[in-house]
């Protein structure tokens, strides 16, 4: 998502920033690029005139005032990173909550678009807050939507209120109302009405998104739509926002390569911010928008924000405070401790995204994509056909153990020996690091990037022949 | 306003494609999907033809631009194999029940619900089996979808059918993993059957990304054909226009409602008057 666009950005402004002195003619045409960027990623044509537009105006009423020899590459290019963060909506909204509960929220959009599987992510990010929400199977078209939902509940452990079975009977606004009922009557904080999904010029279907809005008065109504969407985005946006009406965006499939045009056109447009993103099958793959971070990724500076974020969600504050006092003892890293940082790693989600959250990612795109997430498995079944003995000390490691490691994890030797080559490698960097070239008081508040550090560098090493880990590890 | 009345109102007062007023059309064009560089592209062309009249010129440009391969589907004598493919949610297991509507007066068909990761994937297809009349063959969930391939093959041959058409997961063309395994249910089944077609479905709202998807997609399994789904909404699928410009792969369905009828086969005259609409 975004890596072309940021790409282009890239290109751009590396241009603007070779030159000595920006001339006006040399804004113009950076501005040109721009344009024709935002077109290929599928932003609507009439926000690529405002953006453009603005870029321009700004930049050129900017230039007289900055001296030669200061950087005015890096002025232009806050301007579009400003501009950018006001496009995709300036501020974070979050979903409110009523005042008596449950808090009501009802989802819409487009067939395919995503939305049941968005209602049980939706839920499962709330429950994980301590919410106790409901989801209501108002989705009575689609076969078997209600089933779906039903089974995704059972995943995710939250309840289901679906009394019809769907497939093209019963009716969707006697479901949410009753669903709505329901949640009362249970003490739900929170209900999540899936419905079925409409074409935008589809009146018969609108017309039932009306009425179930009109009866169950939800909270926030969001509006869910794919990433990948073309130059319809804004029209359809449109039917929906004057059918139904819709307080949020959420986009989802954000995990394609997709260069998001939608995402920077409706907000613009709509005036609605986007509050959520989809970003993968999992069901845990579900984030905030952020705007500022989005535009900082878009820009290719990155996304270290979201990433420390995880770090931090992974991470067992307890392993990581029995790590951080083994460190202040003086006792050596062991491969237990590394299984259990790769374990978190796991919890983080794919090394893929993690990668494209570094800054630059876009121009490692293809590695990142191509990284063989498997590595990481194999890794971990090494590990742990080792006896925690082994694990503790890996001096033990003699050859006939090796050799077992080996069979039982269904590796070469080879691959053992690499890997216990390069943990001792990674050992001997710590003590290196705790003799004295790191400071020893690190700032309150970064115990988890520390603890972090030693898995995330190992793996590097670990990857070394992989040129996305390269590229990585030098950007460090 | 369409692009015809918008381009026809501006010709009729002024020169055969004058500047603005092609800049007016090549607004629409890229409103329509095709994406900047074909719209462009195209304009030149148009600016170039000899015709009646604006309209006749662009029609024939575009048309130009569409592929020449056959748009029937390539039936074979015995069973004709069909896998259909695509990203996540645009309208696959929809598809494939509209295919054994279209096909079963044809012959017996048979599905085979590959798609095991979808949560109920299995059981809308299952439904839609039962609504048609036609045999599904299916897995467990988080079962491996090529076995249920092999497994629905078989049953074709027990019902000398004549049709299978195969149902897979979802799933983003830069997932390099998934992508894989697709290419291995496709070998699976070329050890016992060949497959008669591989059939990209394209949701018409998708943009410039569609491109990206056909490429991917044809590259892991070659894709002989695209169905365009979706064409009743509000967008007018310019994207597969641009597809079977840059790859030569011709679409040969487009679904066009929510009903199991609401499916065709893909006619050019059509396809480009919708979307200059």
């Amino acid at each position: 998502m975004f890596d072309a666009l940021s790409a282009r950005f890239a290109k751009t402004f590396g241009g603007l920033r070779g030159k000595g002195k920006i001339s006006s003619s040399d804004i113009e045409s950076a501005v040109e690029e721009i344009r024709s960027a935002l077109l290929e990623a599928d932003v609507a044509q009439e926000v690529v005139n405002l953006f453009t537009d603005r870029v321009q105006t700004q930049s050129a009423s900017l230039l007289p005032t900055l001296q030669a020899g200061s950087n005015q590459a890096q002025a232009i290019f806050d301007v579009v990173n400003a501009e950018l963060i006001s496009i995709l909506g300036s501020e974070a909204r979050r979903i409110r909550f009523a005042k008596n509960p449950p808090t009501v929220v009802m989802l819409a959009g487009l067939q395919g678009a995503g939305k049941t599987t968005l209602a049980a992510k939706l839920a499962k990010f709330y429950k994980d807050q301590g919410n106790t929400p409901l989801l209501v199977a108002a989705d009575l078209q689609r076969p078997n939507a209600v089933t779906q939902l039903q089974v995704l509940g059972q995943q995710i452990d939250v309840p289901v209120f679906a009394p019809e079975q769907g497939n093209g009977s019963g009716s969707a606004v006697q479901v949410a109302r009753d669903g709505v009922a329901f949640a009362h009557s249970k003490l739900h904080n929170m209900v999540i009405v899936d419905t079925a999904g409409r074409l935008g010029v589809d009146d018969e279907l609108m017309d039932e998104a009306i009425a179930i809005r009109n009866q169950i008065k939800p909270d926030e109504i969001l509006f869910v739509i794919d990433a990948m969407i073309g130059q319809s985005a804004i029209n359809t946006a449109r039917a929906f926002q004057q059918g139904v009406g819709f307080d949020g965006l959420v986009l989802t499939k954000l995990d394609g390569d997709a260069r998001g045009g939608a995402a920077l056109s409706i907000t613009e447009i709509i005036k609605r911010p986007i509050m959520f993103v989809s970003t993968g099958e999992k069901i845990s793959d579900f984030d905030l928008f952020y705007p500022d971070r989005m535009a900082s990724r878009i820009l290719g500076l990155g996304d270290v924000a979201t990433l420390a974020e995880q770090a931090k969600k992974a991470l067992n504050p307890e392993t990581t405070a029995k790590l951080e006092e083994k460190f202040a003892r003086g006792d050596d890293f062991t491969l237990e401790d590394f299984l259990e940082q790769l374990e978190a790693m796991a919890k983080m989600g794919s090394m893929g995204k993690l990668l494209s959250m570094l800054p630059g990612a876009a121009s490692m795109k293809k590695q990142i994509e191509n990284f063989d997430e498997s590595e990481i498995t194999r890794t971990k079944a090494i590990v742990q056909s080792m006896t925690p003995h082994e694990r503790r000390d890996i001096k033990v490691l003699n050859g006939t153990r090796r050799s077992r490691i080996a069979r039982g994890s269904g590796r070469a030797v080879s691959e053992v020996n690499s890997l216990v080559e390069r943990f001792s490698a990674a050992q001997k960097a710590m003590k290196q690091m705790r003799s004295g070239n790191v400071p020893a008081g690190m700032p309150a508040g970064m115990p988890d990037m520390r603890s972090a550090k030693p898995a995330v560098a190992h793996k590097k090493k670990s990857k070394s022949g992989n040129p996305a880990k390269r590229a990585a590890e030098e950007r460090e | 306003m369409g692009i015809f009345s918008t381009f026809l109102s501006k010709i009729k007062v002024s020169d055969l494609l004058h500047k603005p007023d092609l800049d007016d059309v090549l607004s629409e064009l890229i409103a329509a999907d095709l994406g900047a560089e074909l719209a462009n592209k195209i304009i030149e062309e148009t600016r170039k033809v000899k015709s009646e009249t604006p309209e006749e010129a662009l029609y024939s440009v575009l048309k130009s631009h569409l592929s020449l391969k056959p748009r029937e589907l390539h039936i074979q004598s015995g069973l004709t194999t069909v896998m259909i493919v695509g990203v996540n949610g645009t309208g696959k297991t929809t598809t494939v029940a509209k295919l054994a509507q279209k096909f079963s007066p044809q012959g017996t068909v048979v599905l085979a619900a590959a798609d095991t990761f979808r949560a109920a994937a299995v059981e809308q297809l299952q439904t839609w089996g039962e609504r048609i009349g036609v045999e599904v063959v299916s897995g467990k969930d988080n079962s491996d979808p090529a076995s249920v391939a092999f497994d629905a093959i078989e049953r074709a041959g027990d019902l000398s059918a004549s049709f299978l058409f195969i149902d897979t997961a979802g799933r983003l063309h830069n997932k390099s993993d998934l992508m894989n395994e697709l290419g291995k249910i496709k070998r699976v089944i070329e050890k016992v059957s060949p497959v008669s077609e591989v059939l990209l479905v394209i949701d018409a709202t998708t943009g410039q990304n569609g491109l990206q998807q056909a490429k991917v997609f044809a590259e892991a399994v070659n894709v002989t054909g695209i169905i365009l789904t979706k064409l009743d909404g509000s967008a007018r699928g310019g994207i597969a226009l641009a597809i079977e410009d840059a790859l030569d792969i011709p679409i040969k369905f487009v679904g066009t409602g929510e009903s199991i009828d609401d499916f065709a086969q893909f006619d050019p005259a059509q396809y480009v008057k919708g979307l200059l609409s």
